[in-house]
């Protein structure tokens, strides 16, 4: 387990790095110049020329590249270009909102989620299965933005059960916390259904009926301790549709977390703060899906020991 | 073949998903023979109108009728949708073939160049190219279009690796077939069904996209006639009028359900081993 774990961790590495050089090589793309963009068309040119040298442009890509990873290693993300503060400090004071939402959401994803596909495998092809299954189309299909609106005319505006955006209090989760997980309770719901659905196929299922064990203990013990690796999967995978989804969440709801901070950077041209936003979203999701490879040791011991 | 659409044609919600398209393709093709009014049209003492009455959707913050510009926004959707399908597709095959087929160093850095793209969660990757290249339909077609190419890559190179040890290639190889002949003849054949299977369930996310992008205000831009736009733009008004931003996103709804429909359906169809599970879990980025 302990190799395994090593191993995993430094097969994230380079991919942590490769998700810098990507997001790097994206600003550097820019048209035209950013510097001139930031500064506006009449900035003087001593004035491009200090922020430039400022900036670090005038170096050469791969000097900047090993730069900024010597600094992020020292926890330095640079300084916010708007604000003049240091990007790690402002990512700081956005991510508790985004870590919250997110987490919600994805505790809905997954006790709804993994609560309908059960019931739908245990009565396929019943009446709550057809309408399970229609309602997660349904689900997949809904822009999340557009599902965020809804929720905010029918439960604001109209019955005044919960605040329009905003955060502060557990009323103010609600809302962008149902919004950000229906796409990924109507995946989770679809993927258990289906790998509940393979594993009471299995010969070890109908042995284990064939003596006499009780269906809740066959569907507890044998079912979903089984079909749980795919679906452990399929959450990690989720994480990061939420993480995204969040960025579309925050918006609607003025929900103050990373998303929303990023969608600001890109207006405000502020690029080293969409750097750093981007690669804390980036790294959020490949160490939570090292998580999930590192669980999967612990639920089959088969898969740790093959490594 | 035959069999396929024979089994694509027993599955009812396969059959609305595809009148679905259909019908949406028609309203792209015939837009301004349908639109009762010029989707830019303003009227400003007529902004909000409700729906029914003069305009049957109602009208937006500048009195445009928001049916006419639902109908237009079709064709956004439609051409951003399959431009960055075809984009996907067509680098995706290009370089999962290569490194399938080729394996060794090139397979080993092109996997790796896909392993960090898709490190990116979710709608970020498409953002930060969009954020980079700028606003406009093209950048958006661009960016929904690269964001897809890292999963069509591994899909591609899965099979090619799978169908490389199959014997009929094995034995094409040892007879001495040409590499681009075994391609051709043996390779591409197979990979195709599975990638329409999967052209069609990225259409659906592409149009999520393209709207997300508009929505944010960084893909599609004023006064195109954009459905996520249309949406952003109803969504200052949300209090007072919610039709404006509602109206608008049941078209985005309906014409993902339809690829998602159609595209369930040809998975099923052309693969019925996998029954209607839930194994469009890989294919939704």
């Amino acid at each position: 387990m302990l190799t395994f774990t090593l191993r995993r961790l430094l097969l994230a590495m380079p991919v942590l790095l490769g998700v810098v050089f990507v997001v790097m090589l994206t600003v550097d793309l820019l048209p035209g110049d950013a510097v001139t963009l930031m500064l506006g068309e009449h900035a003087t040119k001593d004035a491009v020329a200090a922020l430039r040298e400022h900036l670090g442009l005038d170096k050469p890509f791969v000097v900047r590249y090993l730069d900024y990873v010597g600094h992020l290693l020292r926890g330095d993300l640079g300084r916010s270009m708007q604000q003049n503060r240091p990007v790690a400090a402002e990512l700081a004071d956005a991510w508790p909102a985004t870590l919250q939402l997110t987490v919600a959401a994805l505790v809905i994803a997954a006790a709804v989620g993994i609560a309908a596909g059960v019931v739908s495998a245990v009565w396929p092809n019943s009446l709550f299965d057809a309408v399970a299954r229609l309602a997660s189309l349904f689900g997949l299909s809904m822009p999340i933005f557009w599902t965020g609106l809804v929720l905010i005319v029918v439960f604001s505006l109209w019955l005044k059960w919960l605040p329009v955006g905003g955060a502060g209090s557990f009323a103010h989760l609600v809302l962008p916390a149902v919004t950000l997980a229906l796409p990924s309770v109507a995946m989770v719901a679809r993927m258990t259904r289906a790998a509940v659905l393979d594993v009471l196929r299995e010969d070890y299922v109908r042995t284990a009926r064939a003596k006499g064990v009780g269906e809740v203990w066959v569907l507890g013990k044998h079912a979903l301790r089984n079909a749980f690796i795919p679906i452990l999967t399929l959450l990690g995978l989720q994480s990061g549709q939420l993480m995204g989804g969040a960025v579309l969440t925050e918006t609607v709801f003025s929900w103050p977390g990373l998303g929303r901070l990023m969608v600001k950077a890109i207006f405000a041209r502020d690029y080293v703060l969409l750097q750093g936003a981007v690669l804390v979203f980036a790294l959020a999701f490949v160490v939570v899906n090292l998580l999930v490879d590192l669980s999967y040791g612990a639920l089959d011991p088969r898969i740790a020991r093959q490594g | 073949m035959g069999q396929a659409w024979r089994r694509f044609r027993t599955n009812r919600l396969a059959l609305a998903g595809l009148a679905l398209v259909a019908l949406l393709a028609l309203t792209a093709a015939l837009a301004p023979w349908l639109a009762p009014y010029d989707p830019a049209r303003q009227s400003l003492v007529e902004k909000r109108a409700l729906p029914g009455g003069k305009y049957l959707l109602g009208a937006d913050e500048f009195g445009r009728d928001i049916l006419s510009r639902v109908i237009y926004g079709s064709r956004v959707a439609l051409l951003v949708g399959g431009l960055s399908v075809t984009i996907a597709l067509a680098f995706g095959l290009l370089l999962g073939v290569a490194a399938g087929f080729n394996g060794g160093w090139l397979d080993a850095l092109l996997m790796r160049g896909v392993e960090i793209l898709l490190a990116f969660p979710y709608l970020l990757l498409a953002i930060a190219i969009v954020a980079a290249l700028g606003p406009g339909a093209l950048n958006t077609t661009l960016a929904v279009g690269i964001w897809g190419v890292p999963a069509v890559t591994r899909i591609v190179r899965g099979s090619v690796l799978a169908l490389r040890e199959t014997e009929y290639v094995g034995a094409a190889c040892a007879l001495g077939a040409p590499a681009p002949a075994v391609l051709r003849r043996h390779i591409l054949p197979n990979v195709l069904p599975g990638l329409i299977v999967y052209a069609t369930l990225f259409m659906a996310n592409a149009i999520l996209l393209e709207a997300a992008l508009s929505f944010l205000g960084l893909g599609v831009q004023p006064p195109t006639a954009s459905w996520g736009l249309m949406v952003s733009t109803g969504r200052d008004v949300l209090l007072v009028a919610p039709h404006v931003a509602t109206v608008p996103g049941v078209a985005i709804m309906l014409a993902v359900l339809a690829f998602n429909l159609v595209g369930d359906g040809l998975r099923d169809a052309l693969d019925p081993r996998l029954g209607g599970g839930g194994s469009s879990a890989l294919t939704s980025p």
